[in-house]
């Protein structure tokens, strides 16, 4: 009996219902959306996970290995520790160098003092997430070790990832408002706007994109701010982005023009905004989702190489793409290949939207 | 037939001449006109070039006159052949090119080979034994593929390469080789070089082409023609191979016109991560030192040879698609 | 015409293993097809009629497969096989496909490959079933082309199937069905597709080729007239059930289950008042996933009782070969 009643549900779900049924299988797709989530709840609170300026540079402390935590005490109690540094003065060049002091402990604490910020950039604060007792932790704490200029890069990374996940952010919108656009008028109107519109994707997609952005990066001079950089580099993103979105719209309108439930409304008078607003967009919101979350993934890739190849965003700006510019040589990934941790975010985010995009592809067609 | 190949040709006539305009405002954007540029880096080297000279030059260039004039005189350069000097290496601009311009074009052909190679099979199986451990494992070397930027791939198989196995997994040649003038051994010593980068290259291309081959060959699976191949006693291998394979064939040999700009622009980043003889490493420094003469043709160049590819494979896909052939199609 | 039956079917249940739960596709039908005569099986649409043939040749799409019944071939060298039995991909099964069964479909537009000539399909199917030179199979291929009415069959040999009408694309597909000279031709629909009088030629067609070659046909149609004009005995289905069979002048002439008189009253009739209301049945097919218990038909039934909720009525005869399931006529004595 209990079969039946599952399959009289099935016969009378609704669309929505439907959809999130099928996304819920997708497992995958599920856990994508949480860590997608927990990536973007870093980027908002990056400044109170984050424990040191990031251009807090120190040359004495340079290439410092990360600093493995002790979790437990000698008497087995959770007591998580770090070691100090020493610095030591190099008897031969008279550089003053740090390396960890096994005999000197610090006490890593949650909610500590670091450096001043202003949360949501409106509460001046200056508590961060982890800290350590006894000491600033700027001068105690590396978790994930320094780089060439002494500073830390566990801070860098939250903060580099705030900057690559909103640029991302930022770039879909932008295309997303093109893409609707032009698909929408292309798709709607047919005619000899569809085909020039058409024809103009057609162009932009036969065009190998990366020289393309190297040379209208490197366009973008020197004397701008890093703000102004950040707009023009999302720009330029954005403007090759956008064809893909136009597709999926296109294609989405003209199979939708062709619908009864289109002529019918047509034939009972209602007017072309009506239709547009009330009965085709909830068609294929679920396909616009789809089609944005796999087109932000393309967007963070674009600007992890560009600022990668250093025609980005340029220091004292931070992203991931200029994060992997340090880890770009043999010669420094031998000293300090913790530097290569970046990749790591950079695959995970991906992979999770990449899953996430897939799994509302799937659901969006609930009887496809 | 023909109206198909006019379109096509057109199209790649009209990119082509779109290219031009991009790249002649690539070439303008940096401030200053490149004369300027000129005169700074040839007195930076020691040379001095008189006002005159300079005046000259830029009435060669149209410089001194409006926009149009500029482009126009500057597409009568090219058109003769004649890209100007690179400022910063003081010989012309093909000269610098030289052999990486080629080099390129093997590498991303090469790429583009392995993709298809790679991903028909794999597309294949994929569809046909969905959800078996074989699609499991494709599909996720597939997302690695999808996930990873070809560059932090490439930057990760250097480093694995150069830690795990000590082995230097850069360059396209061997120290010996590299300046050396092209002979068998030479041919020999790329081709032992060429695998790592165009596998690198390939795996993009290789996820995105499996998952389109798969979902066009899932979908082909349950049509008619297929039910109607089975009831004819055809054994199930035969039916797949000859008819849904064939007609999810088209899809997938379309895909080139998106693969080969994309993998064009793939070798660009890889080759300046292992430092490959292209011309990736050779335009990231043009654009850098605002080289531009250098680098817009550089960029020029890339593009025509992609629409050119791209319009290539057009027509190949003209010539096996009996439908265009015979005209039900556009 | 032989008594003993070339094909038999007993009890097939064939259901479909989905994730949201079992479709019982055919729940239980059993029939003969004889040499030279025509079986009619008919029905709405989803009732189960195209699994039926499909799973005779094997061929049902996963997540579906044959739960249980037995499907009895005469082979022409004489033995009995049963098909349930054969694997779906081995040797003799695939010998059986076109060699001794041949199916026509129903979507002449979509059931030929538009990336191969009619010749190249065509051939395929003798080559498969004999063992002829290349140049034979080409030339048998011509005259099966010219047996079922293709215009210049020499030509169009080479042609691909969108350069062809439906008309001529159906035909193809009956060649194509009999090309390797099979006993049995199983017809799913094969007029559907098509205008009026395209269908009358293929009808008449398919009659012919019978009548010349003793063809054992089962043609699947939703369609009475189809059934009236060419069917000698006709099976009624109604969601995987078979609900009513007999010879056609009884199931035409004195239908008993309420179902089969729903569909010979909604039949438009020439002779009709004007502007009289057409007949319909009530209600509409239940959704796979919510059979209705005991007798299938019920909720839509205008002469149902009490038991017809609860128990499922087991097949009875009332006449000569004809048999009907339905709780109006259990009671009537053997």
């Amino acid at each position: 009996m209990s079969a039946t009643t599952a399959e009289n549900k099935v016969a009378v779900a609704s669309q929505r219902q439907l959809i999130w049924w099928r996304f819920r299988k997708h497992k995958l797709a599920l856990v994508s959306a949480f860590i997608v989530a927990a990536f973007y709840l870093v980027a908002m609170f990056a400044d109170t996970i984050a424990y040191t300026e990031p251009f807090d540079t120190q040359s004495a402390r340079s290439y410092i290995p990360p600093q493995p935590i002790t979790w437990f005490d000698a008497d087995g109690h959770f007591h998580p520790t770090v070691n100090a540094l020493k610095g030591k003065r190099d008897p031969r060049t008279f550089k003053l160098s740090y390396a960890p002091d096994p005999g000197e402990t610090r006490d890593l604490v949650l909610f500590g003092h670091g450096y001043e910020y202003r949360l949501f950039g409106l509460i001046p604060t200056d508590i961060h997430l982890l800290g350590v007792s006894n000491s600033r932790p700027q001068d105690a704490l590396f978790l994930l070790g320094t780089d060439q200029l002494g500073r830390d890069v566990f801070s860098r990374l939250v903060l580099a990832s705030r900057t690559s996940l909103t640029i991302g952010l930022v770039g879909v919108v932008m295309s997303l408002v093109l893409g609707v656009l032009l698909g929408g008028i292309s798709g709607l109107y047919g005619g000899w706007i569809d085909v020039v519109i058409q024809r103009v994707i057609e162009i932009l997609r036969s065009i190998p994109t990366i020289p393309l952005w190297m040379g209208l990066a490197a366009a973008v001079p020197n004397s701008w701010t890093p703000q102004q950089v950040y707009f023009a580099i999302t720009l330029i993103i954005s403007l090759i982005g956008w064809t893909e979105l136009a597709r999926v719209v296109r294609g989405r309108f003209l199979a939708l023009r062709e619908e009864d439930f289109i002529t019918a409304a047509e034939l009972a008078g209602a007017s072309q905004m009506r239709i547009i607003f009330k009965h085709m967009v909830p068609s294929f919101l679920s396909h616009i989702i789809a089609a944005v979350s796999l087109a932000l993934p393309a967007m963070i890739i674009s600007e992890t190489t560009l600022s990668f190849l250093g025609l980005g965003l340029r220091p004292p700006a931070i992203s991931w793409g200029v994060l992997l510019q340090d880890a770009q040589n043999l010669q420094t990934l031998a000293l300090a290949p913790w530097l290569l941790v970046v990749a790591l975010p950079v695959i995970v985010v991906i992979l999770a939207f990449n899953f996430l995009g897939d799994g509302l592809r799937d659901a969006a067609d609930p009887y496809g | 037939m023909l109206a198909y190949l006019i379109r096509r040709v057109g199209l790649a006539v009209i990119t082509i001449w779109a290219i031009t305009i991009v790249t002649f405002i690539i070439l303008q954007l940096p401030p200053g006109d490149f004369v300027d540029a000129y005169v700074a880096q040839a007195s930076a080297m020691g040379t001095a070039i008189s006002a005159g000279e300079a005046a000259a030059l830029r009435h060669a260039y149209g410089l001194d006159q409006s926009v149009w004039v500029q482009y126009y005189k500057w597409m009568a350069h090219i058109v003769h052949g004649e890209f100007g000097q690179s400022f910063e290496y003081g010989r012309p601009v093909t000269e610098v090119i030289g052999d990486r311009l080629w080099l390129t074009i093997l590498l991303s052909i090469g790429a583009i080979i392995v993709t298809w190679g790679l991903a028909l099979p794999i597309g294949i199986y994929s569809a046909v034994r969905q959800y078996s451990i074989g699609d499991y494992i494709f599909t996720f070397i597939g997302f690695v593929g999808l996930a990873v930027p070809n560059f932090l791939l490439a930057l990760i198989i250097m480093y694995v390469g150069l830690r795990v196995f000590n082995v230097s997994v850069g360059g396209l040649f061997s120290s010996e080789f590299q300046l050396a003038p092209w002979s068998w051994a030479k041919v020999w010593d790329l081709a032992g070089h060429l695998p790592v980068p165009m596998l690198i290259l390939a795996l993009a291309g290789t996820a995105q082409l499996v998952r389109i081959m798969r979902a066009n060959l899932l979908d082909e699976l349950r049509r008619p023609y297929v039910v109607t191949a089975r009831a004819r006693g055809l054994s199930e291998r035969r039916v797949i191979m000859k008819y849904p394979v064939r007609a999810a064939l088209n899809p997938f040999a379309s895909t080139i016109g998106y693969l080969l700009p994309y993998t064009v622009s793939g070798s660009v980043i890889i080759s300046v991560v292992l430092s490959l003889p292209t011309v990736g490493p050779l335009l990231l420094h043009s654009l850098i030192s605002q080289d531009m003469l250098l680098g817009s043709t550089i960029i020029l160049m890339l593009g025509v040879l992609t629409v050119f590819g791209t319009l290539l494979s057009d027509l190949l896909l003209m010539w096996i698609d009996p439908r265009i052939r015979l005209g039900q199609l556009k | 015409m032989a008594d003993e039956p070339i094909l038999s079917v007993r009890d097939l249940h064939t259901h479909f293993f989905a994730d949201e739960g079992v479709v019982r596709a055919v729940d239980g039908t059993s029939f003969d097809l004889h040499s030279g005569r025509t079986l009619g099986i008919v029905g709405e649409s989803g009732c189960g009629k195209s699994v039926t043939a499909k799973s005779i040749l094997r061929i049902v799409e996963r997540p579906g497969r044959i739960v249980s019944g037995q499907i009895m071939l005469r082979r022409q060298n004489g033995s009995t096989v049963d098909l349930t039995t054969l694997p779906t991909d081995g040797r003799e099964m695939r010998s059986i496909r076109g060699g001794e069964i041949g199916l026509v479909f129903q979507e002449p537009m979509s059931s030929l490959s538009a990336f191969h000539t009619i010749g190249n399909q065509l051939m395929e199917g003798i080559r498969l079933h004999k063992d002829l030179s290349k140049r034979a199979i080409r030339e048998q291929a011509i005259e099966l082309l010219n047996m079922v009415g293709i215009p210049r069959p020499s030509q169009r040999i080479d042609s691909y199937s969108f350069e062809l009408s439906g008309g001529l694309r159906q035909r193809v597909m009956i060649a194509m069905a009999l090309a390797a000279e099979p006993r049995v031709l199983i017809a799913d629909e094969p007029t559907t597709a098509l205008d009026v009088t395209t269908q009358a030629q293929i009808l008449d067609l398919i009659r012919r080729l019978q009548q010349e070659r003793d063809l054992a046909v089962m043609l699947i149609t939703h369609d009475m007239g189809v059934i009236a004009e060419m069917a000698d005995d006709v099976v009624v289905m109604y969601l995987g059930k078979e609900v009513e069979k007999g010879p056609v002048d009884e199931i035409f002439h004195a239908p008993r289950h309420p179902y089969t008189q729903s569909l010979l009253r909604s039949i438009p009739s020439v002779l009709a008042e004007p502007r009289s209301r057409l007949a319909t049945i009530t209600g509409s097919i239940p959704h796979p996933f919510a059979r209705p218990g005991g007798c299938p038909f019920h909720p839509r039934c205008p002469d149902r009782h009490a038991e017809c909720e609860t128990t499922v009525p087991a097949e009875v005869e009332i006449g000569e070969n004809h048999v009907t399931a339905c709780h109006l006529y259990t009671k009537v004595p053997a």
